[in-house]
Formats: structure tokens, sequence, C-alpha cells
């Protein structure tokens, strides 16, 4: 499977996303600079961590106009894999691809700490390696993590499933002491309708080896993997 | 340009030269300098940048090694080999004073600071530390709030800058005491890596190449700000607030990247940051060490404002900025590579051969100073140091011994002592997944995935001791530091220092001074960790006196394989502690004194080199031999605090049985004291009686203490039981900074 790994100018995770994905079988990733305007030689596209345009004014909010994310726009309509971790999680709402907004964390301060999420469905694209219910370690590391959306959207994502991922306790409970930013509903990530857009909040990279402490991360990855396995041509 | 004021004894004066200094800028014109030259003197001259009171001090320290491949003081900071073709630059500067004013913006611009040190070098920056000093948090005083107020703001600054940047901040130090009410002290460490081929230099090499300024315009931030830090905090220092630039770390990101790729593209003949004194430094300080000269032009230099005076071009301190010489033919690459990354340059000059720094304005000559003398031949002063008063030893019968159970709460409760969750938590400690062993234990450990080596940083001070005697407490920084990588599995290699000190012009700081610096030339010597650079920062002084000195060491190991990386935490229970090195018996200048007695007095804990270096010989050997399931040095706080740390840090705090066994001595002594050269250790119960002799075949002293295990910690003094339940060890060890910082 291709990705590409955007960079734009403020990214600081991208290098860190085409480790951890370089470490998995059959996989082949690649910086992809932000004035590029072609992605149509790729299956994935992350969008990493960082900071994308210095983010001084709002996450993301100058990102979404960069040339790269029509292409990656393109790429999800038709329906290519599409995922944003953290900075890439807030440009992807800036973007409107995904609903809602992340806002200031709760207690204002950039966390970065070892979480929890629960698995909400398995049976997508980017949790199938996982069980429903299950618990990930994967940390967090951002100022502006807290999702908010209004009530229809939040209904419509629980409705359809599209809530994948939320902040727990490490005995799965979905506890006010267990979210560490405000998000509503514990919200840690979400896909679109369609099903092949994801973002979420934890770094799964930095959870990709044992050394790191955990390797839970591997669990996005490795569905994505298989679930391209599963759906290429090739695959009979 | 506006008419140049006339120079007057009094604008000498406000520029901080003395009429000395004056008669020997003449000297070195051969006329009478300009208003625009005076300036340009006054930074360069300033203790910041040049060093005058403290560089004799500083030629006592040990710089060179097998392994330095870029001395200090040679480059903007030190070079050392760290195996197979790869080598780490790495240094510690200090933003106290701009801290003091403005403390996000001062504590941010001091990060980026010092990442451009190390880029600068050809390195790419991989990690960061902090070692940050203030003022008492607690209570309700205008004092207690102000020192809140300066803690969370350089706390949101280095956080600020760091994570944007994108390097992990994953180790540092934070101790409050009252001498630091009004004069914070922020230490920034960086440390990158790099081949050795790679090592640029600072250098205005080949005569005709072109000069370029690359990066942020220049404005009228940070003006002369290298002269502001050279002087004393008064009430009126508010006013200075534009010496403190406004840092912008996604600019810092873009320049780190174009820097890099620049360098890499091999049409690089010379680099330097303006950092301190800004385009001043940066043009004389290339054109000293390529022994040529260097022209610029002023009018060239990309400007924020409009209407700046060469004087206030020259002086600015605006961040994120370099000066580059290329190679001549090699125009288009920077203009290929700058433009790539939107950032902003200009050529501004070029190399010339008559040894002359030369600023023009529109064509017309402003400055025109031999680079030479203006970059290395500051005057330098013997400072009078006081006569050396011996420190009396603490009377222990005056102190009266406190309730066990309560003393050791307060002592985990105090903020120096407290986890500083709080602080990093705040700070990005994992980006660039090097991250091995997270902030909170002896020693901060990164994989360095371009090298494949693995390192593992501290930085140490103990003020108190430095204050009761600086050449102990500086011998002491140094051994502590080589402790806590000893701990975590690692072999020092190198050292950085920045020197926290008063007013040198008072004999009793400048006394502090010599004594720190010779402490800490012999302990470098003898754990051979040279000095490969760092930074000076004098008047640390507000109206209630000098900080207590504060020679603070940040020092580099390797850890040879990834099995030898060791943790304070306790792994489990049934586990067997053992601690290498004595008891104990040293209360003077103790945490326990400072904060259950109220009293700062007595002389610090006495170092043996010879004890201390066997004893980090034998935890490495028990490492490398994979016996120790945990390492902690003792440290603030003595035996029950190191005890009490090593429960805490656990994933799920896990308790433990402990006999101290000393006759003789009173409780608090056996329970507190900070006798150096300790180390407590876990291991399996199978393995203890092995560990055990074979500290007895190398000599060491050690002692079986005890077992992990239980819902209590339990220490037995003498007989005398005292139990601790965990939770409220762990909330007054965890929570009470964030407590404090967020009611």
């Amino acid at each position: 499977m291709k990705f590409a790994v955007i960079r734009f100018p403020g990214s600081n995770c991208d290098e860190d996303c085409v480790h951890a994905l370089r470490a998995l079988p059959n996989v082949t990733a690649e910086l992809v600079w932000h004035k590029e305007e072609d992605l149509s030689a790729y299956d994935g596209i992350v969008l990493p961590g960082g900071f994308s345009y210095g983010d001084y004014l709002r996450c993301g909010a100058i990102a979404r106009f960069s040339p790269v994310m029509q292409a990656v726009k393109k790429a999800a309509d038709e329906g290519r894999i599409v995922i944003g971790i953290c900075n890439g999680f807030q440009i992807l709402c800036e973007s409107r691809l995904l609903p809602g907004a992340l806002v200031r964390n709760r207690g204002l301060h950039f966390i970065c700490e070892s979480t929890y999420v629960r698995v909400e469905t398995n049976y997508t694209i980017f949790t199938n390696q996982g069980l429903t219910g299950s618990v990930l370690n994967i940390p967090i590391a951002h100022g502006e993590g807290c999702y908010m959306a209004d009530e229809e959207t939040l209904r419509d994502l629980n409705v359809h499933r599209q809530i994948l991922l939320r902040y727990c306790d490490k005995e799965g409970i979905a506890s006010e002491a267990a979210n560490p930013n405000g998000s509503l509903q514990n919200i840690a990530g979400i896909r679109n309708r369609a099903g092949n857009v994801f973002g979420l909040m934890p770094h799964p990279e930095r959870a990709s080896e044992a050394r790191l402490g955990s390797q839970d991360g591997n669990v996005i990855f490795r569905s994505v993997l298989e679930w391209h396995r599963r759906h290429s041509p090739l695959h009979s | 340009m506006s008419a140049s004021p006339e120079i007057t004894p009094e604008i000498i004066d406000k520029h901080g030269i003395t009429p000395e200094e004056y008669e020997r800028i003449k000297e070195v014109l051969g006329r009478e300098p300009n208003f625009t030259e005076l300036g340009v003197f006054s930074v360069m001259w300033s203790e910041h940048c040049s060093y005058k009171n403290s560089r004799k001090e500083l030629r006592k320290f040990p710089t060179t090694g097998d392994r330095i491949l870029v001395k200090a003081g040679e480059e903007n900071a030190g070079v050392v080999d760290i195996g197979d073709g790869w080598a780490v630059a790495f240094k510690i500067e200090s933003h106290n004073h701009p801290s003091a004013v403005e403390p996000f913006q001062g504590a941010a611009t001091g990060v980026g600071g010092i990442i451009r040190d190390i880029f600068t070098m050809g390195a790419r920056p991989v990690f960061l530390m902090d070692s940050l000093r203030f003022g008492p948090i607690e209570g309700d005083s205008d004092t207690a709030k102000h020192n809140r107020r300066l803690f969370a703001g350089v706390v949101a600054g280095i956080a600020h800058y760091g994570n944007c940047i994108g390097l992990p901040t994953i180790a540092g130090e934070v101790y409050f005491d009252e001498s630091y009410n009004g004069n914070p002290l922020v230490n920034a460490f960086c440390l990158g890596v790099l081949k050795h081929e790679e090592i640029a230099r600072g250098a205005a090499s080949g005569v005709g190449n072109p000069v370029f300024y690359v990066g942020a315009e220049t404005g009228r931030d940070g003006l002369a700000g290298a002269a502001f830090a050279s002087r004393e905090l008064t009430e009126e220092s508010k006013q200075d607030r534009p010496a403190v630039q406004v840092g912008d770390p996604f600019k810092e990101k873009l320049l780190l990247e174009a820097c890099l790729e620049l360098l890499a593209s091999g049409c690089v003949a010379g680099i330097q940051d303006m950092g301190a004194a800004g385009l001043t430094c940066s043009t004389c300080e290339t054109a000293s060490r390529g022994g040529t000269g260097v022209e610029i032009e002023i009018a060239k230099v990309p400007q924020r404002e409009t209407g700046m005076t060469a004087y206030e071009t020259l002086l600015s301190e605006s961040q994120e900025r370099m000066l580059v010489i290329v190679k001549k033919g090699e125009e288009a690459t920077v203009r290929r590579i700058f433009d790539k990354w939107d950032l902003p340059y200009a050529e501004i000059g070029s190399v010339t051969d008559d040894g002359m720094m030369r600023v023009r304005e529109n064509g017309k000559i402003v400055v025109e100073i031999p680079a030479k003398k203006l970059a290395d031949d500051a005057p330098l002063y013997d400072r009078e140091a006081a006569k050396k008063v011996p420190t009396p030893e603490l009377d222990l019968k005056s102190v009266k011994q406190a309730d066990s159970h309560e003393s050791l709460l307060r002592l985990l409760a105090t903020p120096s002592i407290a986890s500083k969750r709080w602080v990093w938590r705040q700070y990005d400690h994992m980006v660039r997944v090097g991250t091995v062993v997270k902030p909170g234990s002896d020693a901060a450990v990164f994989l360095v995935r371009e090298a494949n080596k693995i390192l593992a940083a501290t930085t140490d001070c103990n003020a108190i001791y430095c204050k009761q005697d600086p050449r102990e407490g500086a011998r002491i920084a140094v051994a502590e530091a080589a402790r806590n990588l000893a701990c975590s599995g690692a072999v020092p290699l190198a050292s950085t220092d920045n020197l926290n000190f008063g007013n040198p012009h008072k004999p009793e700081n400048f006394l502090q001074l010599r004594e720190a610096v010779e402490g800490m030339a012999e302990a470098c010597r003898y754990f051979d960790t040279p000095v490969t650079g760092g930074n000076v920062s004098l008047y640390n002084e507000s109206p209630a006196g000098a900080i207590d000195p504060t020679p603070t060491v940040g020092m580099v190991g390797v850890i040879a394989d990834e099995k030898h990386i060791t943790t304070q935490a306790f792994k489990n229970a049934g586990d067997v502690v053992i601690l290498l090195g004595d008891l104990g018996d040293e209360l003077g200048a103790s945490h326990y004194l400072k904060v259950i007695h109220g009293r700062k007095e007595g002389r610090p804990p006495r170092l043996d080199y010879a004890t201390e270096k066997g004893i980090h010989d034998a935890v490495l050997s028990l490492i490398r031999i994979g016996l120790l399931q945990s390492a902690h040095d003792c440290a603030e706080g003595g035996i029950a605090v190191a005890v009490a740390e090593c429960c805490l840090s656990a994933d799920k705090p896990l308790g433990a049985t402990i006999r101290l066994d000393a006759e003789g001595l009173r409780d608090d002594q056996v329970l507190f004291n900070e006798s150096q050269s300790r180390i407590l250790v876990s291991v399996k119960r199978a393995n203890a009686a092995a560990t055990l002799s074979l500290l007895a075949w190398r000599g060491i002293s050690a002692k079986r203490l005890g077992e992990v295990g239980g819902t209590d910690l339990k220490i037995a003094v003498n007989g005398r039981e005292t139990a601790w339940e965990l939770e409220p060890l762990r909330a007054a060890w965890m929570d009470t900074i964030g407590e404090l910082m967020e009611s």
C-alpha cells in the first residue's frame, strides 16, 4: 500500500508517521510537499501532526487553503483513504471533510500524556484489527483538541456510527475523569459518513513500538492495510 | 538618517562603558567612535557577549579530550564524537533577565536562541531540556502570586516554542527559593546530531564571497538586549520590556529546515546565527574567526519597520535570523531553497581582506572597526574576590527533631521536590518518537534514530549547597549529573554549564563565581566530562540581593545497549532494595533543614571523588550484567524521599518495607541526610545475594535495606517503624504543584 504523508511547512510529526508506516509490511510511505497538487499515485493520505502554518490564528485554518488540500479533497471524494492525526484532524475539520471543530483544551494548557481510548466500533476501515470495546493506549499532545459539534451533528455521528474512538480509563470506562481535554462525549476520533476519512487527536505513530511504551497505535495502521489488502484488485 | 547624538560622558555611561573602556575604544579605532560605533562596542564588550568578567575563570575548565571534535569557545557550540561517524552538538544558555520582565516571550526566545546555536553547527536539533528557578509559589502574598505568574508564563513560553517547532522537551529541573524572588532563572538546553563531516563553521572565509541575511525581518525588538542582560534587575527593569524579543517558532522551524537544506547543498562557506547583539555580533565574529573582514550595506537588510537607524538595525535582537557566507557563484541555490520555504533573504555584503567590520548606509560608511579587536579584544578583568570564610558546621543540637511521618509528607509536597508532572505535561516530550524514558526519572533517555544511538541527558544543580559552599556545591552538581546518567545506564560523555551568579563587581559574588568554576573544573576533570561550552549569566540580582549561586550542569551520556536502559521506579513486589554507599549523616544545607526548620545553613555534604566514581562504575556494571530492576540516586530529602520516589514512580504505586540501622544517629538524620555517593537499587529476590557479593568484591559499601511490596511505605529507623499510606504520599508528591498553580 502506498501512503503520502503530507508535509506542511510547520508539520512536525511527518517523519514520525513515515517511520511508523515504513515499519509495517508491504508499505511504502513518502513525504509530499504542501505545494503538490496531484495525489493520484497514492492509496492512502496521512495529514500528520504539527503546526501546519504556525497556526497562531486557528489550528488548520490556513492549511485548508493550501494547494495540496484540493488534492486531498479530490482523493476523499474518490473514496481513497485519508487519515488526519492531531493537527491533521484539525485541518480535516477546517476543510469540512469532517464535521465539528477542535477548540482550546478545557484547562487551557497544552497536554502531552499517555491516554486510553476505546474502540467504539470495529466494523470500519480504521479499526477492523481491534475489538469493539477494546482499549488502546495511545498518547495525545495538543493544545486544541476539545471536540465540539452541535447537537444535530452529534446525533448524526452516533446514529451513523461515525465515532470510532472515545477517551476512557484503563478499564474502558469513558468517564469525565478520563476526558483529558473536555471533548463532547469523550470523542477522540471520528470518520466521515462515507467511511474513508478518519480524524483523531491521539498519535498512533507514537505508540508504534514496544520501547516507546505502547504498540497499540499499529492497530489503526494495520486495520487500514488489512482493508486495503481485501479490497485491492489483486486480491481474489 | 537623523543626526547622531554627540558622544558625551553621560551617553558613554548609559551604554555601560567605563571611562577606561572608552579610552581603549579610541585606541582600537585611532579616533573617537561615532554614536553607532559606540553602540556596537557596548554590546560586543558587554558581559553577555565578551565574558569580560568571567573569561579568565572559564579558562580553568577542561575543554579537550579524545571525543571532542569542536572545542568550547571555538564556535557556537561544542561538538562531541558519539561513535560510528556520528557526533552531537549541545549547549545550555540562559534567558534570565528577559524572563523576569516578560516570562512567556523571554522563555520562548531563550529556547529559540539555543536551537539556532545548535543548527548553526550543521546539527539537526533532536531534544531540549530546561533548568528553571523561581521564588516560592506557595501562599497568598503578592510575591508568591507574582512567582506563580512567572512560573506559569515561563513554562507556557517554553511549551509554545518547543512544541511548535517539533522538538521534545524531555528533562530538566525546577527549584523554588526566596533568593530567586524577582530574578528567576531560565536556562535552556538543546542537543543536535550530525555526522563528523557535516560540522559547519561560523567563519567568514573566502574573500569576495557574498554575505546573505536569511530569516525574519529586522525590527526594533530586543534592542541592545545583551547590554540589558549585563545589568542588575531593578524596579525600573519593566521599562526594559522593549529589550525582550518576540519569538516566532513557526518561522524558526522554516529557518531550521531551510538552513539544514542549504548546508547539505554544500554551498555554505560559513554560517552564524544572530542571537545576542544580532547583526553586529554575527558580522564581526564571522570575520574574526575567518581572519577576514566583512562589509555590509544596511539598506539591504530586510526590515519590518520603517525609519530604523543604522544603530537600531545593528543592535536589534529580532529573532529567527541567520547570517550565511555563501560560496561565490552559488547564490542561486540560496534563492531556490529560501523561496521554497517562503523565507525572506537578501545579499547584504561580502567578505573582504582588510579585517574590518564595515557597515554602509546607502553607500556611506557608518561603522568601521577592526573585526578581530571588536570580537576578541574586549578588556578582561580580574575582579576582586572576597576572602574565603569557611562555612561553620551545622550544630545538630540546635535542630529539634521533627515528626518523621509529617516531615516526609511535607518534603514530598515541597515544590522543589514534588513531581514536576504539571510542567512536563505541557511540553510535547514525545515528538520525534525517540523518548524511551519519559521525564520524571533520574535522566531522560532518547533514541536518536538518525544515528541509532541511545543518549541520556540531565541537568543538575543544588543551589543551597552552592550558597553554603560554592566549591563543594559545584563539585556535587557535576557528580550528581554523572550519577544520574549512571543510574539510567549511561556513560557520561561531556558537559555544558550555565553559570548563574550575581553582580561580579561585588567581591562576595566574585568569590562564589571563582570557587564554583574551580570546583566544577576539578570535578569535570575527575569524571572525564570536558566542558563543551555554555553560558555565563551575571548580574542576577533583584533589589533584595543576589541569587544563590547557581552553576547548572548539563550532561550527556551514551547508553551502549537498549537493554541497559534503567529507570528509578520500583518494578515488582518482592524485589529486594539495596543501597550502594553508606547511610550517611550529613544534614547541613539539606532540604529537611530548609523545609521543616526554615534554615538554610551548615556545610553541605562532602564529596569524595573515589567513592563517588566507584559507585557509578558499580551501578553501571550491575546494569550491564542485567541485575538491576531500578536505580535512583539519593538527593534532596535523603533516603526517605528517594525510596518514596521509587515507590510512587511506578505505573501503579508500590509499597516497600525498609530497615535503616545506624546506631547513635537521630531518626531525622538517618532519614533525610543528603550525604553523597548513594544509589538506591532494586533487584529480583533471587539476585540479591549475587548483587551484594559482586559489590563486596568491588569494594563497594552496600546494604540490603528491605523489599518492595505491600500497601504502605514502612521505614524502621533503629527499630522504630513509621508507616505511610501510599495515596497521601502520592497526592503530596504528584498533585501539589498542579493544585498550587490551578487554584
